[in-house]
């Protein structure tokens, strides 16, 4: 049976991640109110919605980067409102994160910047850590990059690298931020690829945020549509392309104007086109 | 009239900080302990903070104390002891300009290095990163940077004071035509060890001091472009403020 840190079982069907009425504001403004959400284990999941729906703020949520106002989220049976930062620590070392630009260590290789987590987190010998970082290289296919520096990489090699560092820890949990942002579309291809591939060869389960609908959508098992803060729409990938939601229509579409609003809010435009004096 | 608002709205805002800045400090000594088992990252740093200032701390050494030199041998020569030029020179060097200027030049080529270094790390998402690694960006980067220039900046400032001798010498002794042996002589007699003490002392303060204003400004570097050139001024200016102001405090506390 598999345990986590804390000692409580963990049983193989519960979600990896539960969130429950979570709240979160930051200055005053709230970006979450009342959000459920359950990620299930072994999974792709897409958490997909509209720019500045908080997103990448959710990604920091689950990561204990920064901790919720109201509700709970656990993670791997552990309940991230109770854990010491020295746990929390314990509990990241099961997770993997792709940043959006990869977030490379621009002062080490290619090499060095996958064998990072394993240098500060093991004693294990040169041979050894040598052998995983070419064999999690090989697997994003840039085994033969691994003495460049990362100045000299690609968007979509970065962030390969990015991914071999993120997986050389063997975690259980991998999570992308919107990986395909500013690729080309064979390195969006090779991404795509790599997280279904991941996924089922290493046992993992996934978190991708994105907001590229068509090309998450061929990868994903499931999907969450987020928007203002909410869960408007779940289900299969299939499932939301034939939804009769106005919202999910307008996402998945693409159309510029619905429930979410082309314009932000302002006051009336032709009082503020002809008002004189120095109000805009 | 505009730096002079600059640095007093500086100065406001550093002692706004402090406390925030004093916060900083005291995470830094809590892990210093598990970041000196990685000694290798402190002496890199070192070298970072320390050899890579090397040709602009000597090169201005040797500036400054060729000024001096001619400089105190007019004063001195007025008086008829032009003699003295060795100890006056010696005594302001490794009292008070070996290690101000020093921290000054410090804060500009290695403090200005590490808060743009830290502040990029932040921009991209590098500290993140290493967090999600479960490895503290603390203990793993600020820290062996912050020990770097505190171990460096005594060193360099011993430096310094060494070649600005040099210089007051070249100048004094080889073209002014003062008396090599009285200039050596009353130098070795007047300078005590009271004075490089004070000399070590100020330069130990004033490495932490300049140290923890970059990598404190660098961690929190607003994660833009113009976040992290904000940084790297502030650096600068906070630094050449505190380094003059604590520069009065430990004379006067030396007297």
């Amino acid at each position: 049976m598999v345990r986590s840190p804390s000692g409580t079982p963990l049983n193989q069907d519960s979600p990896v991640v539960e969130i429950r009425k979570l709240g979160y504001a930051v200055g005053g403004r709230p970006i979450f109110d009342g959000l459920d959400m359950d990620i299930p284990r072994g999974k792709v999941t897409a958490v997909m919605g509209p720019s500045g729906t908080g997103k990448t703020t959710l990604l920091r949520l689950i990561t204990g980067q920064v901790r919720a106002d109201t509700g709970s989220i656990s993670v791997a049976g552990e309940d991230l409102r109770t854990l010491k930062r020295a746990d929390l620590y314990v509990l990241r070392r099961r997770m993997g994160m792709l940043f959006q630009n990869g977030a490379l260590l621009t002062d080490l290789s290619v090499f060095e910047n996958v064998a990072f987590p394993i240098r500060e987190h093991t004693d294990l010998p040169e041979r050894l850590i040598r052998q995983l970082v070419l064999t999690k290289l090989e697997a994003v296919g840039l085994r033969g990059a691994a003495d460049l520096m990362p100045a000299e990489l690609s968007g979509g090699m970065s962030r390969r690298v990015a991914l071999a560092r993120a997986i050389v820890m063997d975690p259980e949990i991998l999570i992308y931020d919107e990986p395909f942002v500013g690729l080309d579309p064979i390195s969006m291809g090779v991404i795509l690829r790599l997280i279904r591939r991941l996924n089922d060869t290493l046992g993992l389960t996934s978190i991708v945020v994105s907001h590229d609908v068509q090309e998450i959508s061929t990868v994903s098992d499931n999907v969450f549509l987020l928007s203002a803060g909410k869960v408007v729409a779940r289900g299969s990938p299939q499932e939301l392309r034939e939804s009769t939601s106005e919202v999910v229509r307008q996402f998945v579409g693409g159309l510029p104007d619905g429930p979410v609003a082309f314009h932000y809010p302002a006051s009336d435009y032709f009082d503020q086109l002809l008002a004189r004096g120095e109000d805009h | 009239m505009t730096i002079l608002k600059e640095l007093w709205r500086s100065l406001i805002d550093s002692l706004v900080g402090l406390g925030a800045v004093v916060r900083f400090l005291l995470r830094m000594i809590v892990v210093t302990p598990s970041a000196l088992l990685r000694f290798d990252l402190i002496v890199q740093q070192v070298f970072n903070s320390g050899a890579l200032s090397l040709v602009i701390i000597m090169l201005s050494g040797l500036f400054v104390g060729m000024v001096l030199g001619l400089q105190g041998f007019q004063l001195l020569q007025r008086f008829g002891s032009e003699d003295s030029l060795g100890i006056a020179a010696a005594i302001g060097l490794v009292k008070e300009l070996g290690p101000v200027v020093t921290a000054l030049l410090f804060a500009g080529r290695a403090g200005t290095a590490l808060a743009s270094e830290l502040g990029l790390m932040r921009a991209t998402d590098q500290l993140s990163a290493m967090e999600m690694m479960a490895v503290d960006p603390i203990t793993r980067v600020v820290v062996p940077r912050f020990l770097g220039g505190v171990i460096a900046m005594p060193l360099l400032a011993a430096i310094f004071s060494l070649i600005g001798i040099y210089g007051a010498q070249l100048i004094g002794v080889q073209i002014m035509g003062v008396d090599s042996g009285s200039f050596w002589s009353q130098m070795r007699g007047g300078v005590g060890l009271a004075d490089i003490n004070e000399g070590i002392v100020k330069s130990v303060i004033f490495g932490v001091a300049c140290s923890l204003i970059a990598v404190f400004e660098g961690y929190y570097a607003t994660p833009t472009a113009a976040g992290v050139g904000t940084a790297t001024t502030r650096t600068v200016v906070t630094s050449a403020v505190v380094v003059l102001f604590l520069d009065y405090l430990l004379t006067a506390a030396f007297l």
